[in-house]
């Protein structure tokens, strides 16, 4: 088969500046479809319907008799597997945008850092719910004793703040700097989601391991662009200060 | 001073507009072409089906026995899909389709160690040492979920009594078969293989102990363990050594493999015990398969027959 589709922004088909036209190529026919939207707002609804799709895709099983012997475990870990990829995913966001010049990535990043909070939400559901059915007392219990539950509850909480905060007002009312001082808790929460997983698996350390790779790469490209941020400061301040015996006696006014 | 001008870009340097444009389009085109294939695999994935097909022999004339619990036996489905079997895949879903083309025949036993006459059985041989019957036994894992099985099989006893084991034996050890080739968990270092196993000898004299080679009426399936294996109702799952290929009778207490993995986590009794928690999570209540709530754990997984093999010892240091 030939090209698939195509999308593009274009006045001539749908007479307006603001909307999309998706085109599929099928068997030589071409069908147009005007998308009364934006570009940006086409990527969103895409990656808004995408990030339901772990969602959907454990309804469909369950309806279906597809979870297997054990669905509230397979509800568990995959909840919890969802959180974990959509917080390395905002991550990965600003390299992405920088390295491939992409810049319009960030308009997405909030919408995928929310998608995390609703499946951490939904993985501490199952926790609280099926696994503890409510009991507060055990949970607290096992938040104290069990340091897996630990990390992985300090790890939810830790994105609370940052889901509350998430919309543009919120930016304005505590001024960007702030703000995004704020927002660097994700780089704990994905540290702590990481140990999370490493700390309850039984020997199988493999898949841990894989979160922690992209995690590390993720962090060192921020350490790196760091180092060379200050490097090239260094180099714009003047010169190395003279020595102290050259320099020239300040006279009192 | 005359600033020179860049030179104009030729305009064989410039891409059409269209060209431009069709770098987009074959963007977008690439984001849906991947999204179809995902499609794709995510409708296997959907449609996915289990393995329920019973195509194993019937095992004839099973005798019942007193040991048998009346509670609700788990599914064969359920029995045959949800695996540990790390030799196969640390994926419980996996082993039933990794282990389909396992080859249990021939397959031989080997007895050694501290016994008068060591030899090489062939497992044919072995089953057919006493009748076989169904015992409906609860199975309790380590991780915390249950399930409830008509396991066929003999008393280990059985076994142990011909292979005349010497005065100096006070442990058995069962050792699962290791190749690599057949069971792909193998070429991991998951664990360290073969995967070995042990029981104290009065434990494994104990008329609980159950030499299996079946369940549900039928020839043990591979993923279950095939073709022989013991079932240890009152301890936690992982001492009910899988696919044997040799017992050895031995006067120290062997050292068993999870043990070895994690020794702060699983020790050699690994009774099933509501009072003693793995160090990570709680062992006081457990989900059977098939149930929305979890249930109570009970100490020995409710077979109090086995509480005198242990009376004495502190079972919080001997878990």
């Amino acid at each position: 088969m030939k090209g698939i589709a195509e999308v593009r922004s274009q006045k001539s088909d749908c007479r307006s500046k603001t909307l999309s036209t998706v085109r599929f190529n099928f068997c030589n026919l071409t069908f147009d479809f005007c998308i009364r939207m934006n570009r940006l707002r086409l990527t969103k609804t895409i990656v808004f319907l995408a990030a339901l799709v772990p969602l959907g895709r454990l309804v469909w099983k369950a309806l279906h008799d597809g979870l297997g012997a054990n669905p509230i475990e397979v509800i568990t870990h995959s909840t919890g597997d969802w959180t974990l990829i959509l917080v390395l995913t905002t991550l990965a966001i600003t390299p992405l945008r920088r390295i491939t010049r992409q810049y319009w990535l960030i308009g997405v990043r909030r919408m995928i850092g929310l998608f995390a909070f609703f499946y951490g939400t939904l993985h501490f559901l199952t926790y609280i719910w099926l696994d503890k059915f409510f009991d507060i007392h055990e949970m607290l219990k096992d938040i104290a004793k069990r340091r897996f539950i630990t990390v992985g509850f300090s790890a939810f909480v830790l994105m609370i703040p940052l889901a509350l905060t998430s919309t543009a007002w919120s930016i304005r009312r505590l001024g960007g700097k702030n703000w995004q001082r704020l927002h660097r808790l994700i780089y704990l929460t994905a540290i702590l989601g990481v140990v999370h997983y490493t700390w309850l698996v039984k020997a199988d350390r493999r898949k841990p391991i894989e979160y922690g790779i992209v995690l590390s790469v993720l962090l060192l490209y921020r350490v790196g662009v760091w180092v060379s941020e200050k490097a090239s400061e260094r180099r714009r301040r003047p010169a190395i200060p003279a020595p102290a015996g050259s320099r020239p006696e300040v006279t009192k006014a | 001073m005359p600033i020179k001008k860049p030179a104009a870009i030729p305009s064989s340097e410039i891409t059409p507009k269209a060209t431009y444009l069709n770098r987009r389009n074959f963007l977008a085109g690439a984001v849906i072409a991947g999204a179809a294939a995902a499609t794709g695999v995510a409708f296997r994935d959907l449609a996915a089906p289990l393995l329920t097909v019973r195509a194993n022999a019937k095992i004839d004339g099973l005798q019942k026995s007193a040991f048998s619990t009346t509670e609700k036996e788990t599914p064969y489905k359920d029995v045959t899909n949800y695996n540990n079997f790390y030799e196969f895949s640390t994926d419980k879903y996996e082993p039933a389709d990794l282990a389909k083309n396992f080859r249990t025949r021939p397959w031989t036993v080997t007895i050694d160690g501290e016994v008068k006459k060591k030899q090489v059985l062939d497992v044919d041989t072995i089953i057919k040492m006493a009748a076989p019957e169904e015992r409906i036994y609860r199975h309790r894992c380590v991780e915390g979920w249950s399930i409830v099985v008509p396991w066929v099989g003999f008393s280990l006893s059985e076994l142990i009594k011909r292979a005349d084991p010497l005065p100096k034996a006070k442990f058995v050890e069962f050792t699962t078969l290791y190749d690599p080739k057949q069971m792909p968990g193998q070429r991991t270092s998951v664990l360290n293989w073969p995967y070995v196993e042990g029981l104290r000898m009065d434990e494994a004299m104990h008329p609980l102990a159950l030499l299996c080679f079946g369940l549900y009426g039928e020839v043990l399936p591979n993923q279950d363990g095939a073709p022989l294996r013991v079932v240890l109702p009152w301890k936690y799952g992982f001492k009910s050594a899988k696919s044997i290929v040799r017992i050895r009778f031995t006067g120290d207490q062997p050292m068993n493999t999870w043990q070895q993995s994690a020794p702060s986590e699983y020790g050699f009794y690994s009774n099933v015990n509501p009072n003693v928690d793995h160090p990570r999570w709680s062992q006081a209540k457990e989900r059977r398969l098939g149930e929305f709530l979890k249930r109570p754990t009970l100490m020995f997984n409710g077979y109090d027959q086995v509480a005198s093999l242990y009376s004495g010892m502190d079972l919080k240091k001997n878990f």
